[in-house]
């Protein structure tokens, strides 16, 4: 190689070297525009789909899938249809607790006759007065924290209340889907199924129920529209109307939609009893929806649940009047359901769908509460809370004042007494039970009626605090 | 040879960038129009319900007091045509990514900030009747009151 050609070559090598630099960054920046651009078109596809997606949803609010009839009770079948309503009505297993309710999961060992392996809190345990408030009655047995609708039918199978008593036919009523039941039982009639099974012995009528409340209970299966298929709210709400001078009310055909989204709940959510030997569930509103009036209702039937096994009072049982109760606020006022806390309107893309996860609207006070009320979430249920302490509160006054009267009759029965004072003491006793179990039995611890609560509780002391004073030779 | 190899490969290069980049214009254009992207620029209040977020504040408004002297942009857009693009493309921006992505809660708040361009809009029409109230003032620090506090539901009740 001759000198020249080396430094040609030398020449060669560095402008290789100098070329390269400049193409290979073009490269890098060339394909740096490719990938950017193959990123933008992605995300504008992704995007474009989703606005499909959304635009497709707003046009097909369902698809029938399985055809519904009058007597499909199996929800299963109903969410082919209707999923988004399926899937949150299957959260109702959900056990969260609030401040002043709500049930926890308590682990137990299965036994032979009860197979449950998670219970709520035992409310007996909490509040050991219940016990003597209750003494005599099956609820000083086993009383424990309501779970979700998913666990009514077994909850009540299993319950030890079962043990000590014969329970009828019509507490099924409440604790399962009943509809088609009703109608196998009446044939087609389900006023007729209804009186057949209240007569039923329980667990003989529990053969004929497989599911919780379900879909066919609330709604029609043509129309999806609500509808009451309890006769007992049926006969219940035509005495209550008939008692405002409205005859013959028929709330299927009378109600309007907005009324039939705290009727359809009305269904169970209420205080009620067992009429005669039939064992006839009635709603005691003949008179009105008020404490007082319920109560005038039972003496005037001289309805009694059980005598106190302590004093020999005539007492009755209050059991969750939340109907009656937010008949009294004002949220039943302003014209709002039970639908609106308790399943209010939730979105799933372009839907607007009830959320079916019926449960304490302070589980979800965005959708709940800020609907209408525009303060942050804290300050919703700091409000809600303080309501809920201060009906606590009073309640355990209440509550006190009763185990005194109650302790007072059993001494002056203890010493031989049985004149005018004692039973003036027991029908004091009678009235303070109930009016401090209307409320303690009430499933939103005051917060339906904040007020109507506490009148209740202040009038349930001032009764005990009488009794005792009847026992005194007083009143 | 070498020459033309060059030729060739920059005319490949061309058209991997040219497909790709158009294809890029043409998705987000398509997208654009689909969506009628084009009715965000104007003043029209049925742009607001594209995406039926806004369903129930649509109904709400056009049974409102304030339906027939505002639309959406009177009361929720700044009145200066800067002011107004900026918000449009600041809200537009966030509004599609909580949509598209579902992360938001159901009732939906309005931002601080959106709740200071509202209560500037109400003391704007409402200049005179302010002015007897809180007397004249510069700005949103020596506000005494909120009109929104009160008046909550005049635009639309949810």
């Amino acid at each position: 190689m001759t000198e020249e050609n080396k430094s040609e070559n030398a020449g060669n090598d560095l402008n290789a070297k100098t070329a390269t630099t400049p193409r290979k960054r073009s490269w890098l920046r060339f394909w740096g525009v490719v990938a950017l651009a193959v990123v933008a078109t992605v995300l504008g596809l992704a995007l474009l789909v989703n606005i499909f997606q959304r635009k497709q949803e707003e046009r097909n609010p369902f698809f029938r899938v399985v055809e519904l009839t009058d007597d499909t009770v199996d929800p299963a079948i109903w969410g082919k249809n209707f999923p988004l309503q399926y899937d949150d009505y299957l959260k109702t297993t959900d056990q969260v607790r609030t401040r002043y309710g709500g049930s926890e999961a308590e682990p137990r060992t299965p036994t032979q006759a009860d197979p449950r392996s998670i219970v709520a809190q035992s409310r007996l345990e909490e509040d050991p007065r219940l016990k003597l408030m209750w003494a005599g009655y099956a609820f000083a047995k086993d009383f424990r924290e309501e779970r979700g609708h998913a666990y009514m039918l077994e909850d009540q199978m299993f319950t030890e209340r079962q043990q000590v008593t014969q329970q009828p036919g019509t507490c099924i009523n409440c604790h399962a889907s009943v509809y088609v039941a009703y109608k196998q039982l009446g044939g087609g009639d389900i006023v007729k199924g209804f009186e057949q099974l209240n007569r039923t012995p329980y667990f003989e009528a529990r053969k004929f129920v497989t599911h919780p409340v379900a879909c066919i209970d609330c709604h029609d299966s043509q129309t999806m529209q609500l509808r009451v298929t309890r006769p007992a709210f049926m006969e219940g709400i035509r005495a209550f109307k008939a008692s405002q001078g409205i005859q013959n009310y028929d709330v299927n055909k009378q109600a309007t939609r907005q009324e039939m989204r705290a009727f359809v709940c009305g269904q169970c959510h209420d205080e009620y009893h067992f009429s005669g030997p039939e064992k006839r569930l009635v709603y005691p509103w003949a008179k009105g929806l008020q404490v007082e009036n319920i109560l005038a209702f039972y003496d005037e039937q001289k309805f009694k649940d059980w005598e106190h096994a302590e004093t020999g009072a005539p007492v009755l049982k209050a059991q969750h009047p939340e109907f009656e109760m937010w008949n009294q606020g004002i949220h039943a006022r302003s014209g709002v359901a039970c639908a609106d806390c308790h399943m209010p309107y939730k979105r799933e893309g372009a839907l607007k769908v009830s959320d079916h996860h019926v449960r304490s609207p302070l589980l979800n006070i965005n959708r709940a509460c800020q609907t209408c009320h525009r303060w942050s979430e804290d300050e919703l249920k700091s409000r809600v809370e303080t309501i809920q302490r201060r009906t606590y509160d009073l309640r355990n006054l209440a509550m006190d004042a009763l185990i005194d009267l109650i302790n007072d009759i059993k001494a002056a029965k203890g010493a031989g007494r049985t004149d005018t004072g004692v039973r003036t003491a027991q029908d004091f006793q009678r009235r303070a039970q109930f009016y401090l179990d209307f409320i303690e039995s009430e499933n939103s611890n005051g917060f339906h009626a904040p007020q109507e609560a506490a009148r209740i509780l202040g009038e349930s002391i001032n009764f005990s605090r009488k009794g005792q004073v009847a026992l005194r030779g007083g009143v | 040879m070498f020459e033309r190899n060059v030729m060739n490969l920059r005319l490949a290069q061309g058209l991997v960038l040219g497909v790709t980049l158009g294809l890029a214009v043409g998705v987000g254009a398509y997208t654009f129009v689909y969506a009628r992207g084009y009715s965000y620029m104007t003043d029209n209040a049925e742009a607001c319900v594209n995406c039926h977020i806004m369903q129930e504040q649509y109904s709400g408004w056009l049974k409102s007091s304030h339906r027939a002297v505002a639309v959406c942009n009177d009361c929720h857009t700044p009145p200066d045509l800067i002011g107004k693009y900026t918000t449009k493309a600041q809200n537009g921006f966030w509004h599609s990514y909580y949509f598209t992505t579902g992360w938001f809660d159901d009732n939906i708040q309005i931002t601080p900030r959106g709740r200071e361009v509202t209560e500037k809009a109400c003391r704007n029409c409402h200049q005179e009747i302010v002015e007897a109230i809180e007397g004249p003032h510069a700005g949103a620090s020596e506000w005494q009151t909120s009109c929104l506090r009160c008046h909550n539901s005049v635009g639309h009740l949810h």
